[in-house]
Protein backbone atom coordinates (compact mmCIF):
# COMPACT_ATOMS: atom_id res chain seq x y z
CA UNK A 1 0.00 0.00 0.00
CA UNK A 2 1.32 3.56 -0.65
CA UNK A 3 0.95 6.23 2.03
CA UNK A 4 2.23 6.83 5.53
CA UNK A 5 1.01 4.18 8.49
CA UNK A 6 -1.74 5.91 10.26
CA UNK A 7 -2.15 6.07 14.15
CA UNK A 8 -5.56 4.25 15.55
CA UNK A 9 -7.03 7.66 16.23
CA UNK A 10 -6.31 8.78 12.96
CA UNK A 11 -7.91 5.44 11.34
CA UNK A 12 -10.75 6.01 12.87
CA UNK A 13 -10.91 9.98 12.21
CA UNK A 14 -10.77 8.75 8.53
CA UNK A 15 -13.25 6.02 9.16
CA UNK A 16 -15.33 8.43 10.16
CA UNK A 17 -15.24 11.25 7.56
CA UNK A 18 -15.81 8.46 5.22
CA UNK A 19 -19.15 7.44 6.86
CA UNK A 20 -20.27 11.18 7.31
CA UNK A 21 -19.60 12.03 3.93
CA UNK A 22 -21.50 9.03 2.67
CA UNK A 23 -24.64 9.98 5.17
CA UNK A 24 -24.09 13.81 3.61
CA UNK A 25 -24.71 12.75 0.45
CA UNK A 26 -27.41 9.90 0.67
CA UNK A 27 -28.67 13.06 3.03
CA UNK A 28 -28.79 16.01 0.28
CA UNK A 29 -30.15 13.01 -2.50
CA UNK A 30 -32.99 12.03 -0.46
CA UNK A 31 -34.16 15.08 1.03
CA UNK A 32 -33.12 17.59 -2.43
CA UNK A 33 -35.84 15.87 -3.92
CA UNK A 34 -33.05 14.70 -6.57
CA UNK A 35 -34.17 10.92 -6.25
CA UNK A 36 -37.83 10.50 -5.35
CA UNK A 37 -38.29 9.98 -1.35
CA UNK A 38 -40.37 6.84 -2.38
CA UNK A 39 -37.06 5.15 -3.98
CA UNK A 40 -34.61 6.93 -1.73
CA UNK A 41 -35.29 7.24 1.95
CA UNK A 42 -33.65 9.70 4.11
CA UNK A 43 -31.15 7.90 6.92
CA UNK A 44 -33.50 9.42 9.57
CA UNK A 45 -36.23 7.68 7.94
CA UNK A 46 -33.94 4.30 8.01
CA UNK A 47 -33.02 4.80 11.78
CA UNK A 48 -37.01 5.33 12.62
CA UNK A 49 -38.07 2.63 10.67
CA UNK A 50 -35.12 0.33 12.33
CA UNK A 51 -35.97 0.89 15.94
CA UNK A 52 -39.32 0.68 15.04
CA UNK A 53 -39.21 -2.32 13.75
CA UNK A 54 -37.10 -3.81 17.12
CA UNK A 55 -40.39 -4.23 18.65
CA UNK A 56 -43.16 -3.61 16.15
CA UNK A 57 -43.97 -6.60 14.03
CA UNK A 58 -43.45 -6.29 9.98
CA UNK A 59 -44.88 -9.28 7.90
CA UNK A 60 -45.40 -11.44 11.04
CA UNK A 61 -42.37 -10.68 13.28
CA UNK A 62 -40.15 -8.23 14.74
CA UNK A 63 -36.81 -7.26 13.24
CA UNK A 64 -35.37 -9.34 16.01
CA UNK A 65 -37.91 -12.60 15.23
CA UNK A 66 -37.02 -12.54 11.65
CA UNK A 67 -33.10 -12.35 12.56
CA UNK A 68 -33.59 -15.25 14.37
CA UNK A 69 -35.29 -16.92 12.00
CA UNK A 70 -32.51 -16.10 9.24
CA UNK A 71 -30.11 -17.59 11.68
CA UNK A 72 -31.12 -20.59 11.99
CA UNK A 73 -31.84 -20.99 8.19
CA UNK A 74 -27.99 -19.80 8.14
CA UNK A 75 -26.69 -22.14 10.88
CA UNK A 76 -28.14 -25.49 9.31
CA UNK A 77 -27.18 -24.92 5.77
CA UNK A 78 -23.58 -23.50 7.52
CA UNK A 79 -23.09 -26.64 9.53
CA UNK A 80 -24.53 -28.66 6.26
CA UNK A 81 -22.12 -27.21 4.44
CA UNK A 82 -18.94 -27.53 6.73
CA UNK A 83 -19.64 -31.31 7.91
CA UNK A 84 -19.95 -32.23 4.30
CA UNK A 85 -17.31 -29.90 2.23
CA UNK A 86 -14.58 -30.01 4.75
CA UNK A 87 -14.38 -34.15 5.01
CA UNK A 88 -14.93 -34.12 1.42
CA UNK A 89 -12.26 -32.12 1.00
CA UNK A 90 -9.99 -33.91 2.91
CA UNK A 91 -10.57 -37.42 1.29
CA UNK A 92 -10.22 -35.64 -2.43
CA UNK A 93 -6.85 -34.50 -0.82
CA UNK A 94 -5.72 -37.94 0.14
CA UNK A 95 -7.22 -40.05 -2.70
CA UNK A 96 -6.39 -39.25 -6.19
CA UNK A 97 -9.22 -41.38 -7.30
CA UNK A 98 -11.61 -39.69 -5.90
CA UNK A 99 -10.01 -36.32 -6.51
CA UNK A 100 -9.89 -37.24 -10.22
CA UNK A 101 -13.99 -38.85 -10.35
CA UNK A 102 -15.50 -35.21 -8.06
CA UNK A 103 -13.04 -32.67 -9.56
CA UNK A 104 -14.71 -32.02 -13.19
CA UNK A 105 -18.20 -32.24 -11.43
CA UNK A 106 -17.72 -29.59 -8.62
CA UNK A 107 -15.26 -27.47 -10.92
CA UNK A 108 -18.23 -26.94 -13.09
CA UNK A 109 -20.92 -26.61 -10.31
CA UNK A 110 -18.77 -24.09 -7.93
CA UNK A 111 -19.42 -21.39 -10.62
CA UNK A 112 -23.46 -21.70 -10.60
CA UNK A 113 -24.48 -18.42 -7.82
CA UNK A 114 -26.86 -19.84 -5.26
CA UNK A 115 -29.85 -17.87 -6.35
CA UNK A 116 -29.68 -19.91 -9.54
CA UNK A 117 -30.19 -23.19 -7.31
CA UNK A 118 -33.95 -21.27 -6.15
CA UNK A 119 -36.59 -22.61 -8.05
CA UNK A 120 -34.67 -26.75 -7.91
CA UNK A 121 -34.25 -25.79 -4.32
CA UNK A 122 -37.78 -25.38 -3.79
CA UNK A 123 -39.19 -28.29 -6.03
CA UNK A 124 -37.15 -30.47 -4.10
CA UNK A 125 -36.73 -29.39 -0.76
CA UNK A 126 -39.97 -27.57 -0.43
CA UNK A 127 -40.16 -24.03 1.39
CA UNK A 128 -40.19 -24.81 4.44
CA UNK A 129 -36.49 -25.58 6.15
CA UNK A 130 -35.04 -27.91 3.39
CA UNK A 131 -35.06 -25.29 -0.07
CA UNK A 132 -33.58 -22.58 1.74
CA UNK A 133 -30.99 -24.35 3.61
CA UNK A 134 -30.10 -25.77 0.31
CA UNK A 135 -29.39 -22.70 -1.48
CA UNK A 136 -27.22 -21.44 1.94
CA UNK A 137 -25.38 -24.87 1.46
CA UNK A 138 -24.27 -24.10 -2.45
CA UNK A 139 -23.20 -20.63 -1.16
CA UNK A 140 -21.17 -22.13 1.32
CA UNK A 141 -19.78 -25.23 0.23
CA UNK A 142 -17.48 -24.59 -2.47
CA UNK A 143 -15.04 -22.93 0.25
CA UNK A 144 -15.67 -25.50 2.80
CA UNK A 145 -14.42 -28.02 -0.18
CA UNK A 146 -11.82 -26.16 -1.75
CA UNK A 147 -9.95 -25.31 1.47
CA UNK A 148 -10.01 -28.79 2.87
CA UNK A 149 -8.85 -30.24 -0.28
CA UNK A 150 -5.98 -27.30 -0.79
CA UNK A 151 -5.06 -27.86 2.76
CA UNK A 152 -4.56 -31.74 2.29
CA UNK A 153 -3.15 -31.25 -1.06
CA UNK A 154 -0.76 -28.95 -0.03
CA UNK A 155 0.34 -30.88 2.91
CA UNK A 156 4.11 -31.02 3.62
CA UNK A 157 5.25 -33.77 1.77
CA UNK A 158 7.94 -34.68 4.69
CA UNK A 159 4.74 -34.83 7.17
CA UNK A 160 3.26 -37.31 5.00
CA UNK A 161 6.75 -39.65 4.68
CA UNK A 162 6.91 -39.59 8.33
CA UNK A 163 3.50 -40.43 8.74
CA UNK A 164 4.26 -43.67 6.31
CA UNK A 165 7.22 -44.33 7.69
CA UNK A 166 5.46 -45.21 10.94
CA UNK A 167 2.81 -47.42 9.67
CA UNK A 168 -0.09 -44.87 9.58
CA UNK A 169 -3.44 -46.33 7.58
CA UNK A 170 -5.65 -44.17 5.49
CA UNK A 171 -8.01 -43.12 8.03
CA UNK A 172 -5.18 -42.30 11.17
CA UNK A 173 -3.12 -40.16 8.22
CA UNK A 174 -6.21 -38.17 7.49
CA UNK A 175 -7.79 -37.83 10.74
CA UNK A 176 -4.20 -36.67 12.85
CA UNK A 177 -1.62 -35.59 9.89
CA UNK A 178 -3.77 -33.82 7.10
CA UNK A 179 -6.71 -32.45 9.14
CA UNK A 180 -4.78 -30.92 11.89
CA UNK A 181 -1.96 -29.89 9.45
CA UNK A 182 -5.02 -27.95 6.75
CA UNK A 183 -6.48 -26.33 9.95
CA UNK A 184 -5.87 -23.15 9.10
CA UNK A 185 -6.62 -23.46 5.32
CA UNK A 186 -9.72 -24.71 6.87
CA UNK A 187 -10.65 -22.21 8.86
CA UNK A 188 -9.62 -19.65 6.68
CA UNK A 189 -12.48 -21.46 4.10
CA UNK A 190 -14.81 -21.06 6.69
CA UNK A 191 -15.15 -17.55 7.15
CA UNK A 192 -15.12 -17.12 3.23
CA UNK A 193 -18.33 -20.02 3.59
CA UNK A 194 -19.43 -17.97 6.22
CA UNK A 195 -19.48 -14.76 4.28
CA UNK A 196 -21.25 -16.60 1.14
CA UNK A 197 -23.56 -18.57 2.69
CA UNK A 198 -24.61 -15.29 4.64
CA UNK A 199 -24.86 -13.39 1.08
CA UNK A 200 -27.01 -16.36 -0.21
CA UNK A 201 -29.73 -15.53 2.49
CA UNK A 202 -31.89 -12.94 0.97
CA UNK A 203 -31.72 -15.53 -2.33
CA UNK A 204 -32.89 -18.74 0.14
CA UNK A 205 -35.20 -16.48 1.81
CA UNK A 206 -37.14 -15.83 -1.65
CA UNK A 207 -38.70 -18.83 -0.88
CA UNK A 208 -39.65 -18.73 2.59
CA UNK A 209 -43.21 -18.03 3.36
CA UNK A 210 -42.97 -16.88 7.28
CA UNK A 211 -40.20 -15.50 8.39
CA UNK A 212 -36.54 -13.91 7.84
CA UNK A 213 -34.74 -10.92 7.70
CA UNK A 214 -34.89 -11.82 3.63
CA UNK A 215 -38.78 -12.54 3.87
CA UNK A 216 -39.52 -9.12 5.30
CA UNK A 217 -37.58 -7.61 2.74
CA UNK A 218 -39.09 -9.54 -0.25
CA UNK A 219 -42.50 -8.27 1.95
CA UNK A 220 -41.59 -4.57 1.82
CA UNK A 221 -40.97 -4.85 -1.24
CA UNK A 222 -44.29 -5.61 -2.41
CA UNK A 223 -45.44 -2.82 0.12
CA UNK A 224 -43.25 -0.31 -1.42
CA UNK A 225 -42.05 0.27 1.77
CA UNK A 226 -38.31 0.88 0.91
CA UNK A 227 -37.36 1.87 4.68
CA UNK A 228 -38.31 -1.41 5.67
CA UNK A 229 -36.37 -2.53 2.65
CA UNK A 230 -33.52 -0.85 3.61
CA UNK A 231 -33.56 -1.83 7.21
CA UNK A 232 -33.17 -5.53 6.13
CA UNK A 233 -30.24 -4.27 4.21
CA UNK A 234 -28.38 -3.00 7.05
CA UNK A 235 -29.26 -5.44 9.61
CA UNK A 236 -27.61 -8.21 7.07
CA UNK A 237 -24.86 -6.17 6.76
CA UNK A 238 -24.26 -5.52 10.25
CA UNK A 239 -24.88 -9.28 11.34
CA UNK A 240 -22.40 -10.56 8.55
CA UNK A 241 -19.75 -7.91 9.82
CA UNK A 242 -20.60 -9.76 13.08
CA UNK A 243 -20.53 -13.03 12.09
CA UNK A 244 -16.94 -12.41 10.14
CA UNK A 245 -15.44 -10.45 13.52
CA UNK A 246 -16.69 -13.47 15.40
CA UNK A 247 -15.13 -15.92 12.96
CA UNK A 248 -11.78 -13.79 12.53
CA UNK A 249 -11.60 -14.13 16.24
CA UNK A 250 -11.91 -17.69 16.41
CA UNK A 251 -9.15 -17.63 13.93
CA UNK A 252 -6.64 -15.95 15.25
CA UNK A 253 -7.40 -18.22 18.46
CA UNK A 254 -6.59 -21.41 16.83
CA UNK A 255 -3.55 -20.25 14.80
CA UNK A 256 -2.29 -18.86 18.09
CA UNK A 257 -2.65 -21.73 20.34
CA UNK A 258 -1.04 -23.67 17.47
CA UNK A 259 1.71 -21.35 17.57
CA UNK A 260 1.57 -20.00 14.44
CA UNK A 261 0.76 -16.37 15.06
CA UNK A 262 2.64 -14.91 18.28
CA UNK B 1 16.97 -60.19 10.71
CA UNK B 2 17.86 -56.56 9.38
CA UNK B 3 20.02 -56.99 6.81
CA UNK B 4 19.78 -54.38 3.41
CA UNK B 5 21.27 -55.07 -0.02
CA UNK B 6 21.45 -52.91 -3.33
CA UNK B 7 21.81 -55.22 -6.20
CA UNK B 8 22.55 -53.19 -9.40
CA UNK B 9 19.77 -50.04 -8.53
CA UNK B 10 19.77 -47.33 -10.81
CA UNK B 11 17.57 -44.21 -10.37
CA UNK B 12 16.74 -41.60 -13.24
CA UNK B 13 15.27 -38.35 -12.42
CA UNK B 14 13.81 -36.83 -15.65
CA UNK B 15 16.65 -37.92 -18.35
CA UNK B 16 19.37 -37.52 -15.15
CA UNK B 17 20.97 -40.60 -13.95
CA UNK B 18 21.12 -39.60 -10.11
CA UNK B 19 21.92 -43.36 -9.14
CA UNK B 20 24.68 -46.02 -11.23
CA UNK B 21 24.87 -49.27 -10.38
CA UNK B 22 25.01 -49.26 -6.70
CA UNK B 23 25.61 -52.51 -5.47
CA UNK B 24 25.99 -52.55 -1.93
CA UNK B 25 25.02 -55.09 1.22
CA UNK B 26 24.89 -53.70 4.95
CA UNK B 27 24.81 -56.81 7.70
CA UNK B 28 22.30 -57.28 10.15
CA UNK B 29 23.19 -55.01 12.93
CA UNK B 30 25.71 -53.00 10.79
CA UNK B 31 26.43 -49.50 10.97
CA UNK B 32 27.34 -48.12 7.08
CA UNK B 33 27.57 -44.36 6.45
CA UNK B 34 27.20 -43.33 2.88
CA UNK B 35 29.34 -39.95 2.43
CA UNK B 36 29.36 -38.28 -0.86
CA UNK B 37 29.54 -34.73 -1.83
CA UNK B 38 25.61 -32.94 -2.06
CA UNK B 39 23.83 -33.86 -5.03
CA UNK B 40 25.77 -37.63 -5.10
CA UNK B 41 22.61 -39.42 -4.68
CA UNK B 42 23.42 -40.75 -1.23
CA UNK B 43 19.79 -39.34 0.25
CA UNK B 44 18.44 -41.02 -2.51
CA UNK B 45 19.93 -44.30 -1.32
CA UNK B 46 18.47 -43.51 1.85
CA UNK B 47 14.96 -42.71 -0.06
CA UNK B 48 15.06 -45.75 -2.18
CA UNK B 49 14.94 -48.23 1.49
CA UNK B 50 12.63 -46.39 2.98
CA UNK B 51 10.08 -47.13 0.26
CA UNK B 52 9.67 -43.35 -0.60
CA UNK B 53 11.29 -43.68 -3.81
CA UNK B 54 11.44 -46.93 -6.35
CA UNK B 55 14.69 -47.49 -8.47
CA UNK B 56 14.53 -47.10 -12.03
CA UNK B 57 16.24 -50.36 -12.26
CA UNK B 58 17.37 -53.00 -10.14
CA UNK B 59 15.99 -54.23 -6.45
CA UNK B 60 16.55 -53.16 -3.18
CA UNK B 61 15.62 -55.42 -0.65
CA UNK B 62 15.39 -55.85 3.63
CA UNK B 63 15.27 -59.01 4.92
CA UNK B 64 15.75 -60.46 1.53
CA UNK B 65 12.42 -59.05 1.07
CA UNK B 66 12.04 -56.29 -1.71
CA UNK B 67 11.48 -52.74 -0.76
CA UNK B 68 7.90 -51.27 -2.32
CA UNK B 69 6.70 -49.35 0.10
CA UNK B 70 7.39 -47.49 3.80
CA UNK B 71 7.19 -48.75 6.66
CA UNK B 72 7.59 -49.18 10.56
CA UNK B 73 10.09 -52.14 9.88
CA UNK B 74 12.15 -49.57 8.01
CA UNK B 75 12.20 -46.07 10.72
CA UNK B 76 13.86 -43.11 9.26
CA UNK B 77 15.28 -40.35 10.96
CA UNK B 78 14.80 -36.92 8.81
CA UNK B 79 17.50 -34.00 8.76
CA UNK B 80 14.59 -31.52 9.83
CA UNK B 81 13.02 -33.75 12.41
CA UNK B 82 9.53 -33.61 10.93
CA UNK B 83 7.79 -33.93 14.19
CA UNK B 84 4.06 -33.74 14.17
CA UNK B 85 3.89 -30.02 15.38
CA UNK B 86 0.27 -30.56 16.85
CA UNK B 87 1.33 -33.71 19.04
CA UNK B 88 3.28 -33.91 22.11
CA UNK B 89 6.28 -35.44 22.52
CA UNK B 90 4.31 -38.03 23.66
CA UNK B 91 1.99 -38.47 21.04
CA UNK B 92 4.56 -38.44 18.68
CA UNK B 93 6.11 -41.26 19.89
CA UNK B 94 3.01 -43.18 20.27
CA UNK B 95 1.67 -42.54 16.82
CA UNK B 96 4.05 -45.80 15.40
CA UNK B 97 3.04 -48.06 18.48
CA UNK B 98 -0.77 -47.05 18.19
CA UNK B 99 -0.31 -48.24 14.57
CA UNK B 100 0.97 -51.56 15.66
CA UNK B 101 -2.16 -52.24 17.80
CA UNK B 102 -0.15 -52.27 21.47
CA UNK B 103 -2.20 -52.00 23.83
CA UNK B 104 -1.98 -49.05 26.03
CA UNK B 105 -0.17 -50.20 29.13
CA UNK B 106 2.97 -51.47 26.91
CA UNK B 107 2.90 -48.06 24.66
CA UNK B 108 3.21 -46.25 28.63
CA UNK B 109 5.92 -48.73 29.26
CA UNK B 110 7.43 -48.40 26.07
CA UNK B 111 7.43 -44.63 25.78
CA UNK B 112 8.57 -44.41 29.24
CA UNK B 113 11.51 -46.53 28.69
CA UNK B 114 12.36 -44.53 25.41
CA UNK B 115 12.13 -41.21 26.84
CA UNK B 116 14.21 -42.54 29.28
CA UNK B 117 17.00 -43.73 26.93
CA UNK B 118 17.17 -40.26 25.13
CA UNK B 119 17.09 -37.99 28.33
CA UNK B 120 13.30 -36.96 27.77
CA UNK B 121 11.67 -37.73 30.92
CA UNK B 122 10.48 -34.13 31.46
CA UNK B 123 9.78 -32.83 28.13
CA UNK B 124 6.94 -35.54 27.43
CA UNK B 125 3.81 -33.57 27.23
CA UNK B 126 5.62 -30.37 25.48
CA UNK B 127 5.11 -29.54 21.94
CA UNK B 128 8.18 -29.85 19.76
CA UNK B 129 7.86 -26.08 18.96
CA UNK B 130 9.09 -25.22 22.50
CA UNK B 131 12.15 -27.85 21.90
CA UNK B 132 15.62 -26.63 20.34
CA UNK B 133 16.60 -28.36 17.57
CA UNK B 134 18.77 -30.84 19.71
CA UNK B 135 15.95 -31.88 21.64
CA UNK B 136 13.23 -32.26 18.53
CA UNK B 137 15.89 -34.50 16.89
CA UNK B 138 16.15 -36.71 20.05
CA UNK B 139 12.33 -36.94 20.22
CA UNK B 140 12.24 -37.74 16.47
CA UNK B 141 15.32 -40.45 17.18
CA UNK B 142 13.00 -41.93 19.88
CA UNK B 143 10.46 -42.30 17.85
CA UNK B 144 12.14 -44.45 15.41
CA UNK B 145 13.57 -46.50 18.25
CA UNK B 146 10.67 -46.85 19.80
CA UNK B 147 9.18 -49.19 17.00
CA UNK B 148 11.89 -51.48 17.52
CA UNK B 149 12.81 -51.10 13.74
CA UNK B 150 14.99 -53.59 11.44
CA UNK B 151 16.61 -51.50 10.26
CA UNK B 152 17.27 -47.25 11.14
CA UNK B 153 17.55 -44.78 8.00
CA UNK B 154 19.01 -41.74 9.45
CA UNK B 155 19.38 -38.55 6.44
CA UNK B 156 22.10 -36.31 7.64
CA UNK B 157 20.19 -36.44 11.19
CA UNK B 158 22.41 -33.96 12.69
CA UNK B 159 22.94 -31.59 9.72
CA UNK B 160 20.60 -28.67 11.20
CA UNK B 161 22.01 -28.97 14.50
CA UNK B 162 25.05 -26.34 15.90
CA UNK B 163 28.57 -28.08 15.96
CA UNK B 164 28.18 -28.44 19.86
CA UNK B 165 24.76 -29.97 19.83
CA UNK B 166 26.19 -31.79 16.52
CA UNK B 167 28.99 -33.52 18.99
CA UNK B 168 26.92 -34.78 21.57
CA UNK B 169 24.52 -36.84 19.85
CA UNK B 170 27.21 -38.29 17.85
CA UNK B 171 28.45 -39.49 21.12
CA UNK B 172 24.85 -40.31 22.30
CA UNK B 173 23.80 -42.23 19.20
CA UNK B 174 27.33 -44.19 19.74
CA UNK B 175 26.55 -44.70 23.18
CA UNK B 176 22.80 -46.12 21.92
CA UNK B 177 24.24 -48.12 19.55
CA UNK B 178 26.32 -50.07 22.26
CA UNK B 179 23.28 -50.17 24.28
CA UNK B 180 20.79 -51.65 21.46
CA UNK B 181 22.53 -52.08 18.51
CA UNK B 182 20.73 -51.80 15.15
CA UNK B 183 20.98 -51.92 11.21
CA UNK B 184 21.88 -48.50 10.50
CA UNK B 185 21.99 -46.67 6.97
CA UNK B 186 23.48 -43.39 7.88
CA UNK B 187 23.77 -40.66 5.59
CA UNK B 188 26.39 -37.52 5.75
CA UNK B 189 28.78 -35.15 4.09
CA UNK B 190 30.81 -35.05 7.92
CA UNK B 191 33.69 -37.21 7.09
CA UNK B 192 34.60 -37.34 10.70
CA UNK B 193 31.04 -37.95 11.45
CA UNK B 194 31.48 -41.01 9.36
CA UNK B 195 34.27 -42.45 10.52
CA UNK B 196 33.78 -41.39 14.00
CA UNK B 197 30.25 -43.38 14.11
CA UNK B 198 30.40 -46.11 10.87
CA UNK B 199 31.55 -49.83 11.25
CA UNK B 200 31.70 -48.94 7.43
CA UNK B 201 31.94 -46.18 5.26
CA UNK B 202 30.72 -46.03 1.76
CA UNK B 203 31.97 -43.02 -0.20
CA UNK B 204 30.12 -42.22 -2.95
CA UNK B 205 30.85 -40.05 -6.61
CA UNK B 206 28.85 -37.50 -8.25
CA UNK B 207 26.62 -37.35 -11.44
CA UNK B 208 26.35 -40.07 -12.17
CA UNK B 209 26.16 -41.54 -7.97
CA UNK B 210 28.22 -44.67 -7.54
CA UNK B 211 29.90 -45.72 -4.90
CA UNK B 212 33.37 -45.24 -5.24
CA UNK B 213 35.31 -47.36 -2.28
CA UNK B 214 33.61 -48.75 0.86
CA UNK B 215 36.29 -48.48 3.79
CA UNK B 216 36.32 -51.02 6.91
CA UNK B 217 36.39 -48.96 10.06
CA UNK B 218 35.49 -51.30 12.35
CA UNK B 219 38.47 -53.69 12.26
CA UNK B 220 40.87 -50.72 13.25
CA UNK B 221 38.25 -49.44 15.77
CA UNK B 222 38.32 -52.55 17.95
CA UNK B 223 41.74 -53.23 17.47
CA UNK B 224 42.56 -49.58 18.38
CA UNK B 225 39.99 -49.71 21.24
CA UNK B 226 38.50 -46.83 20.38
CA UNK B 227 35.84 -47.67 23.01
CA UNK B 228 37.85 -46.90 25.66
CA UNK B 229 36.57 -43.34 25.26
CA UNK B 230 33.56 -41.41 25.58
CA UNK B 231 34.24 -38.11 23.98
CA UNK B 232 34.19 -38.16 20.33
CA UNK B 233 37.69 -35.45 20.52
CA UNK B 234 39.97 -38.27 22.26
CA UNK B 235 38.96 -40.50 19.42
CA UNK B 236 39.83 -37.94 16.70
CA UNK B 237 43.15 -37.32 18.13
CA UNK B 238 43.99 -41.03 17.88
CA UNK B 239 46.43 -41.34 14.72
CA UNK B 240 44.33 -44.45 13.59
CA UNK B 241 41.47 -42.16 13.38
CA UNK B 242 43.37 -39.49 11.44
CA UNK B 243 45.05 -42.18 9.15
CA UNK B 244 41.45 -43.36 8.06
CA UNK B 245 39.80 -39.58 8.31
CA UNK B 246 42.57 -38.61 5.67
CA UNK B 247 42.34 -41.71 3.71
CA UNK B 248 38.34 -40.62 2.85
CA UNK B 249 39.21 -37.25 2.52
CA UNK B 250 41.75 -37.90 -0.22
CA UNK B 251 39.32 -40.24 -1.92
CA UNK B 252 36.63 -37.34 -1.84
CA UNK B 253 39.05 -34.78 -3.23
CA UNK B 254 40.20 -36.94 -6.15
CA UNK B 255 36.55 -36.95 -6.81
CA UNK B 256 36.25 -33.18 -6.82
CA UNK B 257 39.17 -32.80 -9.23
CA UNK B 258 37.91 -35.82 -12.15
CA UNK B 259 34.55 -33.77 -11.39
CA UNK B 260 36.42 -30.30 -12.61
CA UNK B 261 37.81 -31.66 -15.38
Amino acid sequence: MSGRPLSLGETIAWGLAGLILFLGIWTTLSISGLVPRQFLPTPLGVITRFVQLLTTPFAGATLPQHLASSFQRYLSGMMLAALVGVPLGLLMGWFRLLDDILSPIFEGLRFIAPIAWVPFAALWFGTGIGGPVMIIFAGAFPPCLINAYRGARFVDPRLIEASQMLGTGHLRTILEVLLPASIPSIVAGLRVAAGLGWQSLVGAELIVAAAGVGFMMVQAQANVSTPTVMTGMIAIGIAGMLIDVLLRYGEALILRRRGLVV
Amino acid sequence: MGSIRFDSVNKVFGGVKALDDINLEIAEKEFVAIVGPSGCGKTTCLRIVAGFETPTSGIVSVNGKRVTAPGPDRAVVFQQFVLFPWKTVRQNIDLGLRNKNFAGDERERLIRSVLDLMNLESYADAFPHQLSGGMQQRVAIARAYVLDPEVLLMDEPFGALDAQTRVLMQEELVRLSRVNPRTVLFITHSVEEAVYLADRVAIMTRRPGRIKEVLDIKTVRNEERWNRFQRIEDVMDLDSFIHLRTHVWKSLREEKREDRQ
